[in-house]
């Protein structure tokens, strides 16, 4: 598939092979058919907008991405257990902090991708993202030493994804 | 369809709601709006996850094809409940509402600033 | 057995439902009642799936789906609305 693309033809071909999986996923089918109206949209979509779409996504290390997946899913469970034990728990003994942690990533993309990381994991939301700055404002529910905490998001979510995303890049 | 599998099915389907409720109970007995945030945003969204899971058992096996589109919902709302999420809060943050008086470092809190001064 | 379990499932998810909609009556501030309404939404989700399982029916899929992207536009809609709001006062 990619042998065939030419670089102007298929700008975004992780975009492509997305809508291609959603296509297929909405229709609930692998009918041959299905394939072949999937393939056209996947292609005509990015190729038609490909001036709203700046930024190309470079994907460095795909081992590296599977497994990052996969820790971030495995904490996302551990996360709701904990979520729920501190709910369901004393309220009163919850001691919950807002900390600032300060951003080594440059691209809007992979800044959102550990905003939305840190949503979904332990016991901690993102509220606000100062670009000038430079750090994300991230609020926890139940954080003992903040300095611990922030040097812990760094590195398990952020430093993975600086790899898979941003370093051999320039 | 057989017995193993209908145990398999239950067990998803009342885990998502153990989670689903934890998230509303927590949205409604916790203290201050920052804290309320964390329930919906990670239990409610693997609540639905676990329904997910279930239903794509319940008709692979009843219809005897594989039957994934279900699983759209869940990734629909892995993406969109962090989202959300931020947005709320970004909203909340503006407004400067009153946190818990245990909150430490409450970026309006310390180094006053703006108006309204009594936010505990 | 898996017609009890189900309509278990619903009774659980109906007094989140519930707790929710005294969120959306007694919350303090607006946020919190588009956060309730937020959750709401997300706990429709799960009722209709395991309602479409009750039924045997794959049709209320659709229905879920349509749910899970007009909550989150009008979730999106309304905090944006009052994140303008203060900036023009």
């Amino acid at each position: 598939m990619s042998s065939l693309a030419g670089k102007k033809l298929f700008p975004h071909k992780l975009l492509s092979a997305f809508m291609l999986g959603l296509w297929l996923l909405m229709n609930n089918t692998i009918a041959p058919g299905h394939w072949v109206l999937g393939f056209l949209l996947a292609w005509a979509i990015p190729f038609f907008t490909q001036s709203f779409w700046p930024q190309s996504m470079v994907l460095n290390r795909p081992l590296l991405a599977l497994r990052f997946l996969l820790l971030v899913l495995w904490d996302i469970l551990i996360a709701n257990v904990q979520v729920a034990i501190l709910i369901i728990g004393p309220r009163q003994k919850l001691s919950p902090a807002f900390m600032r942690i300060p951003l080594d990533l440059k691209q809007d993309f992979t800044i959102t991708l550990l905003a939305n990381t840190i949503s979904l994991t332990p016991g901690t939301v993102t509220v606000d993202l100062q670009m000038e700055e430079g750090y994300l404002l991230v609020h926890g529910l139940n954080v003992d030493d903040i300095d611990q905490a922030i040097a812990g998001i760094k590195q398990r979510y952020e430093q993975p994804l600086k790899e898979i995303f941003e370093c051999s890049n320039p | 369809m057989s017995f193993a599998t209908e145990v398999v099915i239950s067990l998803f389907l009342l885990l998502g709601a153990c989670f689903a409720l934890v998230g509303s109970l927590g949205l409604a007995r916790l203290q201050d709006f920052f804290m309320r945030l964390h329930g919906p945003t990670k239990a409610t969204t693997l609540g639905v996850g676990g329904m997910v899971i279930g239903s794509i058992i319940f008709f692979t096996a009843g219809e005897h094809e594989l039957s994934l589109h279900e699983l759209l919902i869940a990734l629909f709302l892995f993406i969109t409940a962090p989202v959300s999420a931020h947005i709320v809060g970004k909203a909340a943050l503006h407004r400067q509402l009153p946190c818990e008086v245990r909150t430490k470092n409450v970026p309006w809190g310390n180094d006053g600033g703006k108006d309204s001064v009594d936010t505990n | 057995m898996l017609q009890s379990v189900i309509q278990i499932t619903m009774f659980i998810i109906g007094v989140a439902l519930v707790l929710n909609l005294w969120r959306l009556c007694i919350g303090p501030t607006m946020t919190d009642r588009i956060l309730a309404l937020d959750t709401m939404y997300i706990n429709s989700i799960a009722m209709l799936i395991v309602f479409g399982m009750h039924e045997k029916s794959t049709l209320y899929f659709e229905g879920a789906l349509l749910i899970a992207v007009m909550g989150f536009v009008g979730t999106v809609a309304l905090s944006k609305y009052l994140l303008r709001g203060d900036i023009i006062e």
